[in-house]
């Protein structure tokens, strides 16, 4: 009986199968060319804004470029160096509080803190905090620092941009230390080290190189933000006066030329679009070979 | 450290409420009109709903798209390195969008598809006025290239955990690829792909620069888009534009209210999505326990 | 049925000559430069089943693989040589995989049910898939399916209960069900009772000695007593290579290669 039923039914399902089967072939491909269309889609935006950077940019690029000052408006004199230079001190700076701070409260949620509400609360904030938008961070900043001052500052803007880069760095530090094996750790008790000991000596060095590429992308994601800037730093154009004092940097720079009417401001905000890909770039490559560097050297 | 990282959140907040004396002008009321008295948030709420509705209505099935196209179609030769070239686009700082999209591509979006979609369609209110390339609907177009490369990595991401196993049987009944993903993979990650596209919109919302400098910088109850092609104005585009010339305290004080207003939409927003991304966590090892 | 006498077993070996189900033909599988499975020849004759035995790595499973065209979507995987099943060669550059699996069912080590369909979707997927809407019909098949695969009596009230709710044997038996679904006509399985206890073992085991009536069975297994528990040929393979062919008698009791004789008796594992 059970052969009967199976070659009725094995028929019935070949008849269906064949109708349907160009059907879903189709579909399989249409699927298919959808997708890639999705992938060109996403190809084309970025190719097309490497080149008109560099097509665009590279014009503008000078000697005067690169270490005058502002000429008067709309004349395509002088440069944009207080802005490269801005943007190194206040970049540097946030770097300098953020990386120590992102660094030491990612170890310390990885290697120190027990499994319970506070870690978990900390970490809900860190996750939080890695979406907050950008402006929202730049009014903090002016409400904490440049109210607080009376002026705008490098200090806020720095402040902001690290706001900005510690949790990224929490993240990440704490992500990657957790992929350092256990065993690590234990041969480091074994040998009746603290734990402060073997975090220090043997953890991190494990993860070092994680560690380092997670603060370079957090920094090149600072460089280029542009929204905390306005309130905090206010961009002059003129060189750096000091911690308590606005400066300009490569982002505001950007924005204000191309707010400007003059042609030649947009071809200087081209060439600082220029500059600051370039500097990005050149701190991950830097990284990069770093790396490189390292993992050529022999496992100790 | 840990406190500061709460603390700070919390701080911003506070400042805003000595703005909030005048909270029954601000919140979701009709008027903008900047210089004397009133304020509202009304119309750039109703931006930067718009502005990131379209990124998603596009960003989010390209996205999907791409993410497919890796974890599934691709042989790994072409996979990696297209998944890097979708880091890439997230790397790219978003002012440059915004100079790109400001001298370059509102063109090809005025000429490509605004154009034709007037021509054809603007019997509808929604794509009634004449586009010139610097409107709502540019934006959301940027916006959606913008978070392509996030919503696209969770996606992934999220695809990658689904057992192998359970594909092969997908296979092994005679399915094809597209059916293998509709059946095996798509039920496992539903939740992550909805906390992947609410990323997504989070970034969309709180996006200030890119958006500035191409949606129109409108203010008051024009600001109140009529359709897609009109010129706008979200929370954080207003904000990056007159902070700097805030005329009065209570001017500077409604900008850091629609702050205020921006940081709760992103925090719930991000809040949602990231228990959405951990739930499908729960999927599975509810499913193992044997 | 083992045949048990080698006289007897000659006959049936002509008597049958005609009916082979599957056809191997100086088949090779890679993965990538290396070749997995060298040269094989071997011929499966129908509603039999058929034992793949040999040390891990041997290449039984990639062999198994081959058989329906899953070897090939490893990344980087590929096979050459011909497999005819009824006269057909699956690996003929116009057919496409799709349809082979349709008609060569697989059965895999750990059971796979999906997670988010109840048991009768589970059993019904194949057939949804290829595009059967008519309910009568599916819901006679599921019926049909899950009778030969020994688990309608225990499951036939909670058909819409998800599929994970079983136990392991019983899902296995599940996924038995769902391959049955699609009436294949050859059954891979892939060591199917090696994440099962021993009671859901046997009655996997049973139940391939009775579906052999109906289907031709191809089963791995790097369990030698299930070998000769269940199976009517046996090829012993090692490394990459067939070493031996015969009927699961004559290999157990009167192995001709040396090599299958210490397998057999347990010198290497």
């Amino acid at each position: 009986m059970t052969m009967n039923n199976n070659k009725k039914y094995r028929d019935i399902l070949l008849e269906t199968v064949d109708k349907k089967y160009r059907k879903r072939m189709f579909v399989n491909k249409l699927v298919t060319i959808f997708t890639i269309i999705c992938v060109i889609a996403a190809i084309v935006p970025l190719t097309s804004i490497l080149i008109e950077v560099v097509k665009n940019g590279i014009s503008a690029i000078s000697y005067d470029f690169l270490t005058q000052p502002q000429g008067s408006i709309g004349s395509g004199s002088g440069g944009i160096a207080p802005a490269i230079q801005g943007t190194f001190i206040v970049v540097g700076l946030a770097a300098a509080i953020g990386t120590p701070v992102g660094l030491l409260t990612g170890i310390y949620l990885s290697e120190f803190a027990q499994e319970g509400k506070f870690s978990n609360s900390v970490r809900f904030f860190n996750d939080v905090l890695t979406g907050l938008p950008s402006i929202v961070i730049g009014i903090v900043g002016y409400v904490l620092i440049v109210l607080a001052l009376g002026s705008f500052s490098v200090l806020a803007g720095a402040l902001s941009l690290s706001i900005i880069m510690i949790p990224i760095v929490v993240r990440v530090t704490e992500e990657t230390l957790k992929v350092v094996p256990y065993s690590l750790r234990e041969a480091g008790h074994s040998l009746g080290l603290s734990k402060a000991k073997i975090t220090l000596f043997i953890v991190l060095p494990a993860a070092k190189d994680g560690i380092l590429t997670g603060i370079v992308v957090a920094i090149s994601r600072i460089a280029g933000e542009t929204a905390p800037l306005i309130m905090t730093i206010l961009g002059t154009s003129l060189f750096f006066t000091g911690i308590t004092g606005p400066v300009d940097a490569l982002p505001l720079r950007i924005w204000r030329l191309a707010s400007q009417p003059y042609e030649s401001a947009h071809a200087f905000g081209w060439g600082s679009a220029l500059v600051l890909i370039l500097m990005i770039l050149a701190l991950s490559m830097g990284l990069r070979l770093l790396v490189q560097k390292r993992s050529l050297r022999p496992v100790t | 450290m840990v406190g500061l990282v709460a603390f700070s959140v919390a701080k911003g907040s506070t400042d805003i409420f000595s703005k909030e004396g005048f909270n029954f002008i601000t919140q979701s009321n009709w008027d903008a009109v900047e210089g004397r008295e009133s304020f509202g948030a009304f119309p750039y709420i109703i931006g930067t709903l718009l502005s990131a509705g379209i990124a998603m209505l596009i960003g989010v099935p390209i996205s999907l798209g791409i993410a497919i196209f890796i974890s599934e179609i691709a042989p790994p030769r072409i996979g990696t390195p297209l998944a890097f070239l979708s880091e890439l686009l997230a790397a790219v700082p978003s002012i440059i969008y915004g100079l790109w999209a400001l001298f370059v591509f509102r063109f090809w979006v005025r000429d490509l598809v605004e154009k034709p979609l007037y021509d054809a369609f603007h019997v509808f209110p929604i794509f009634d006025k004449t586009p010139f390339g610097l409107d709502i609907f540019t934006a959301g177009v940027v916006l959606a290239i913008m978070i392509i490369p996030i919503v696209s990595s969770i996606c992934r991401e999220v695809m990658k955990v689904v057992p192998h196993s359970q594909r092969e049987a997908a296979y092994s009944l005679g399915a094809t690829r597209w059916e293998t993903v509709r059946m095996a993979v798509f039920p496992y990650v539903k939740s992550g792909l909805v906390g992947a596209s609410m990323l997504g919109l989070g970034r969309a919302v709180g996006e200030t620069i890119l958006v500035t400098m191409i949606i129109g910088n409108v203010i008051g109850p024009n600001a109140i888009p009529t359709s897609v092609f009109s010129q706008g104005q979200t929370l954080a585009s207003l904000i990056a534009n007159e902070f700097n010339e805030a005329s009065s305290d209570l001017h500077l004080s409604a900008l850091i209210a629609l702050g205020a207003i921006l940081l709760v939409l992103t925090m719930g927003i991000n809040i949602a999505a990231r228990i959405m991304v951990k739930k499908k966590v729960k999927v599975q090892s509810g499913a193992k326990s044997q | 049925m083992a045949i048990e006498d080698p006289i007897e077993a000659k006959e049936t070996v002509v008597r049958t000559t005609e009916k082979y189900k599957v056809k191997i033909e100086n088949v090779n599988g890679w993965y990538g430069t290396k070749r997995a499975i060298k040269d094989i020849n071997l011929n499966v004759k129908e509603k039999t089943v058929t034992a793949f035995i040999g040390p891990s790595g041997c290449g039984k499973t990639t062999l198994l693989r081959c058989l329906n065209r899953m070897h090939e979507m490893t990344p980087g995987a590929h096979a050459d040589g011909r497999i005819m099943v009824d006269g057909i060669d699956i690996y003929d550059k116009s057919i496409d995989p799709v349809i082979i699996r349709r008609r060569i069912g697989m059965v895999f080590q750990k059971p796979n049910p999906f997670p988010t369909m109840s048991i009768f979707d589970n059993v019904a997927a194949g057939l949804k898939l290829n595009g059967l809407t008519n309910k009568t019909i599916i819901r006679e098949i599921v019926e049909e399916s899950l009778k030969e695969a020994a688990l309608w009596d225990e499951v036939k009230n909670q058909l819409e209960q998800p599929g994970m709710s079983l136990s392991g044997g019983q899902q296995q038996r599940l996924c038995i069900a769902r391959a049955l679904a699609m009436q294949p006509e050859v059954l891979l399985m892939d060591e199917p009772t090696s994440s099962l206890d021993p009671i859901g073992s046997s009655k996997i085991e049973e139940l391939v000695r009775i579906l052999k009536d109906s289907v031709t069975i191809i089963i791995v297994t790097h369990n030698m007593q299930q070998a000769g528990r269940v199976s009517d040929f046996t090829a012993f393979m090692y490394l990459g290579d067939l070493i031996e062919y015969g009927t699961t008698n004559q290999i157990f009791m009167k192995p001709e290669k040396e090599l299958t004789e210490r397998y057999i008796s347990g010198k290497f594992g």
